[in-house]
């Protein structure tokens, strides 16, 4: 029916590559990411227990802090981290597999543009307890944002003609002309220096989570010799 | 036809066919199955997939909450 053993080349190169960048992005937020949440989580629930006496929220099961909640921490980013890789592969199959580790870092430097920078510049990674507009606005806008600047990069980077390339500069733009929904009052439980320090955590993280996506692919996905 | 004689070097049927079978159905099952996955771990709001990827998914910048 179809090459069984390309699309099982592409699931293990990827399984490996999400559990490795997915460890590796683990131990990297241990460094600024995490320990910020948890700042940010005080402030929140200080913000939220006088208002409300008998909350609902926390019927619902939560990993306890400490270890559970880093175990189930790093099961999220290897799922994310196999997720995006077996993204990434399969634009790799299509696209011609990279013949290195060195060529999937480009790979994996495009996957960090259209799903952390693009989206991050209207909607900044934000700490528990901010406000902002209803999920499914901000849902639908990453989205479209993330299928738009993914669009627009691969026009740029491949289209033959200059127009078709100018096409892609404009959909690279598109979604932050249109601006991403906003909450009609800002306001955040944590202070501000808290918010930014996150942005910043987040903004190296996700680097290396990237590189490490695209690095290992190219690795563990490289053309036969 | 005769108005696309690139498309048509490129494009015979054997080629397409093996161009089908050995890129395009793998990329695009392992391409459903990384959506799949993303959608579980960075927008399912089933409360209890939420509370485990919470950190995964602040961190990630996905829209949370």
């Amino acid at each position: 029916m179809f090459n069984l053993t390309t699309f099982r080349e592409l699931v293990i190169a990827a399984l490996w590559t999400g559990l490795l960048a997915g460890l590796l992005l683990t131990a990297v937020q241990q460094i600024q990411v995490i320990p910020t949440l948890l700042k940010a989580e005080v402030y929140e629930e200080a913000a939220v227990v006088p208002s409300t006496e008998n909350s609902h929220e926390h019927h619902e099961w939560q990993p306890e802090n400490g270890w559970e909640r880093t175990f189930f921490t790093a099961v999220a980013n290897i799922s994310l981290g196999v997720g995006f890789a077996l993204l990434i592969g399969a634009v790799m199959c299509l696209r011609g597999r990279p013949g290195n580790w060195r060529m999937g870092l480009l790979w994996g430097l495009a996957g960090y543009l259209t799903f952390f920078v693009a989206p991050s510049l209207g909607l900044p990674p934000e700490v528990p307890g901010t406000e902002a507009a209803r999920l499914a606005d901000r849902q639908s806008w990453w989205l479209i944002t993330v299928l738009d600047t993914g669009f627009g990069l691969s026009l740029l980077a491949f289209a033959k003609t200059r127009t078709n390339q100018f096409f892609g500069i404009v959909l690279l733009a598109a979604p932050h002309l249109i601006s991403a929904p906003q909450p009609e009052v800002h306001s955040s439980a944590a202070p501000a220096e808290l918010a930014q320090s996150f942005i910043t955590a987040t903004v190296f993280a996700n680097a290396v989570f990237w590189l490490a996506i695209g690095g290992l692919m190219g690795q563990f996905y490289k053309k036969e010799l | 036809m005769s108005s696309t004689p690139v498309l048509l070097d490129n494009a015979q049927s054997p080629a397409r066919s093996e161009a089908l079978k050995d890129r395009i159905l793998p990329a695009m099952l392992a391409g459903m199955l990384g959506l799949g996955l993303l959608y579980a771990a960075g927008f399912a709001e089933t409360a209890q997939l939420h509370n485990a990827a919470h950190d995964g998914r602040h961190s990630a910048s996905f829209p949370c909450h």
